[in-house]
């Protein structure tokens, strides 16, 4: 199998089997009466890993990050920081602090208060506290504003001030619950790179929560893709989009195109996949998949070529169509291609030049092309 | 058209609120001052009339004076014991050889404010449940806290009585269970107006209390935890702070007609519980000496009102 690429290669403590986790959830199950919000889930992460729990609204993220802060008990399993079990211990006395999804800044005191106040409760002599809030306040760029009160700041302030709040400890472990659900766009993805920065900087271990995939992405290192208090796949961004492990995560991360069928024969990796009537996919990398099984053909839309024109005879993976409709996004263009079949398959095609001689439009004759690594047989 | 008319409309809509605080604060209050500015007359009324038409208003003017605002300054001259010469001769002399009515205004403004105190020791915990109990039950405990305004407030102060007197259920319950040997004499002293008021006036602290910690953001509790911040001194970093507007609200809703209470005392107080309300009454009733009894209202008005202004102000500034 050729290899993934990964933004940090060097740092893969999760492949070393010599490392042991920093933290670690450990069949943890929290209930809210009936209601199961997490589910025997078990998850190990690393020492200085910027970790993302990546999942749908109400899958149980925050749940699972407030167990880690203490402010719920797991009502089965156990917690370990740093080889402690933390079960019983209250949140004042964890080493770890948590940037809230709503902030929670104290709107009585001043944004040096606000960040001091952690290490007020420490006992730190007064002048150390100074000079820690003048570097966190440095840190975030908020010089100017340290004697104001949370009210009379804008919303990316206001989340520096709680991001610098819940470093100013030095925690050992930080935990962030959506940090930038209530920034706009622009103002979110400059601040997915100050935070990776930060993190490598500082050198700690963060844990994030989001339900934006971008996000997810851009910063992490590895991601855990939750569903229903259930860990579906942890994995580097890299292997989440090109090698999910199951039509959730296939279908949760990105867009993808799927064909349902059956392996109808295997040559070595290569497995020919049966759907629709008599047709077949050439699949590379078909894992495990044996003849008979029930699998989804997936593939990312990027990975499709359409063209106006039949490609020579003997290329693998033809299919022709039509072009159903057309969205054109600048950087590239997505074609909705209907086949003959009936089935609607999404093309991303990139405008690598302003000016195209023999442009595809709408209820045009395409043909659509991949190569049989392009896509993963998924057997879940 | 009919801009103008709408414009009217909202001007008559403001004024409402200014023309009922002119018809039910601000004539009477007029009233209660000319009456201050009088002479005491052995007739009916008991003071020299006063306005009756705009000729004889000028005509009178000249018979309005100072004179009872004169003698409550020799009554507080006299409690503090300076300025003798100040009050010569007349009553002005008696009022500064025997101040009462200052010893009542002291004693009634240190009752509401232990009162007040206590009223906010009682209601604090009970606001702070209220507010933490699950939603649902929140509608049933406010009904509750709002049930005894049902009955009447002179009949709940007589049922102290039966409660409080040596032979009332109080005393037998504690003889009954063998804490005491002897009844406790609670009735007739301080502590009984201490427990009426603080009795009657709990839901006054209870409503502004729990409307501040309702709004109170569990989430910055949880932060002050997270930060290191044990429970209990997260309550007084986080939680106090910000329930001070309700705490304030409270303490006036209760501190302010404690002061000129008059029921309570009279019922639960014994001879030597001093409340200005009190005074108040057998000046106006017993001794029927309505001018200077208008003047003790106006100066308790004034004690009432500088401290809520200035309050206020100093509030507006913090605001800023
Ligand atoms: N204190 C609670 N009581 C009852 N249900 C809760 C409580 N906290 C969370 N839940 C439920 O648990 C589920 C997961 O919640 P949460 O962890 O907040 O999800 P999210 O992934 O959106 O952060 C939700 O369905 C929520 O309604
Ligand atoms: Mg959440």
């Amino acid at each position: 199998m050729k290899s993934l690429g990964s933004i940090r290669k060097s740092f893969a403590p999760w492949n070393d089997p010599a490392a042991t986790p920093y933290i670690r959830f450990e069949n943890v199950t929290k209930k809210f009466g009936d209601f199961v919000a997490v589910n025997d889930l078990s998850l190990d992460i690393y020492e200085r890993e910027f970790f993302a729990l990546l999942g749908a609204s109400g899958c149980g993220k925050t749940t699972l990050l407030r167990m880690l802060a203490g402010f719920e008990e797991p009502s089965a399993g156990q917690i370990f920081l740093d080889g402690q079990n933390l079960s019983g211990i209250p949140p004042y006395r964890r080493p770890v602090n948590m940037m809230f999804q709503s902030y929670a800044l104290f709107p009585h005191m001043t944004v040096e208060a606000n960040i001091g106040f952690g290490l007020k409760q420490d006992r730190m002599p007064r002048d150390q506290i100074a000079a820690r809030v003048a570097e966190m306040l440095k840190l975030v760029k908020l010089e100017q504003f340290a004697k104001r009160k949370p009210h009379q700041l804008s919303g990316g302030q206001r989340q520096r001030v709680a991001l610098a709040r819940s470093l100013a400890k030095r925690p050992k472990v930080l935990l962030l619950d959506e940090p930038l659900g209530a920034l706009d766009k622009k103002l979110r993805e400059e601040t997915q790179f100050e935070l990776t920065d930060l993190q490598q900087e500082l050198g700690l271990t963060f844990l994030v929560v989001t339900h934006d995939q971008e996000e997810a992405m851009t910063m992490a290192d590895r991601i855990a893709i939750l569903d229903k208090g259930k860990v579906m796949q942890v994995a580097t961004p890299a292997e989440t989009y090109e090698a999910p492990v199951s039509r959730f995560v296939a279908e949760f991360v990105g867009s993808v195109n799927l064909f349902d069928g059956s392996v109808s024969a295997r040559e070595g990796s290569v497995a020919s996949i049966a759907y629709g009537d008599g047709l077949t996919i050439a699949a590379d990398n078909a894992g495990d998949a044996a003849v008979g099984d029930q699998v989804a053909f997936a593939i990312r839309p990027e990975k499709v070529r359409v063209a106006s024109r039949k490609p020579e005879a003997g290329a693998d993976n033809v299919m022709s169509g039509e072009v159903w409709d057309i969205a054109y996004l600048g950087d590239m263009t997505i074609y909705h291609v209907k086949l003959d079949d009936g089935r609607v398959i999404k093309s991303a095609m990139l405008n690598s030049s302003r000016l195209v001689d023999d442009p595809l439009t709408w209820d045009d004759r395409a043909w659509i092309t991949f190569a049989p690594d392009a896509g993963v047989v998924l057997t879940r | 058209m009919r801009r103008i008319f709408s414009a009217i409309a909202s001007r008559v809509v403001i004024a409402v609120p200014y023309a009922w605080l002119l018809f039910f604060f601000l004539i009477p209050f007029v009233i209660v001052f000319k009456i201050s500015l009088s002479d005491l007359a052995i007739s009916m009324p008991p003071y020299t009339p006063a306005l009756e038409g705009l000729r004889d208003f000028f005509a009178r003017l000249s018979e309005f004076d100072l004179e009872n605002y004169h003698l409550l300054m020799c009554d507080l001259l006299g409690y503090i014991g300076v300025g003798a010469d100040l009050c010569r001769g007349g009553f002005s002399t008696d009022f500064f050889e025997r101040p009462y009515l200052s010893v009542a205004y002291i004693s009634s403004l240190k009752i509401a404010a232990v009162s007040t105190f206590l009223t906010l020791l009682v209601g604090y915990p009970v606001a702070y449940a209220m507010a933490r109990a699950p939603q649902s039950m929140r509608p049933t405990l406010l009904m509750l806290v709002i049930l005894p305004f049902w009955t009447s407030f002179l009949i709940r102060v007589y049922a102290w009585i039966g409660i409080l007197k040596p032979e009332g259920l109080l005393n037998q319950l504690l003889l009954n269970i063998g804490l005491i040997s002897e009844p406790l004499v609670i009735m007739n002293t301080n502590t009984a107006v201490y427990i009426g008021i603080v009795y009657s006036y709990l839901p006054f602290m209870v409503l502004p209390l729990y409307s501040a910690l309702e709004k109170l953001d569990h989430s910055l509790i949880e932060a002050a935890q997270d930060l290191g911040c044990r429970p209990l001194s997260a309550f007084w970093k986080i939680t106090f702070p910000l329930s001070l507007p309700g705490v304030v609200a409270g303490c006036l809703l209760v501190f302010i007609p404690a002061v000129g209470e008059f029921v309570i005392p009279d019922l639960l107080g014994g001879s030597r519980t001093l409340m200005i309300g009190k005074t108040l009454w057998s000046e106006f009733f017993n001794n029927r000496d309505w001018p200077l009894s208008s003047a003790v209202a106006i100066v308790l008005l004034l004690i009432l009102v500088v401290p809520i202004v200035l309050f206020q102000r100093a509030q507006a500034r913090a605001q800023e």
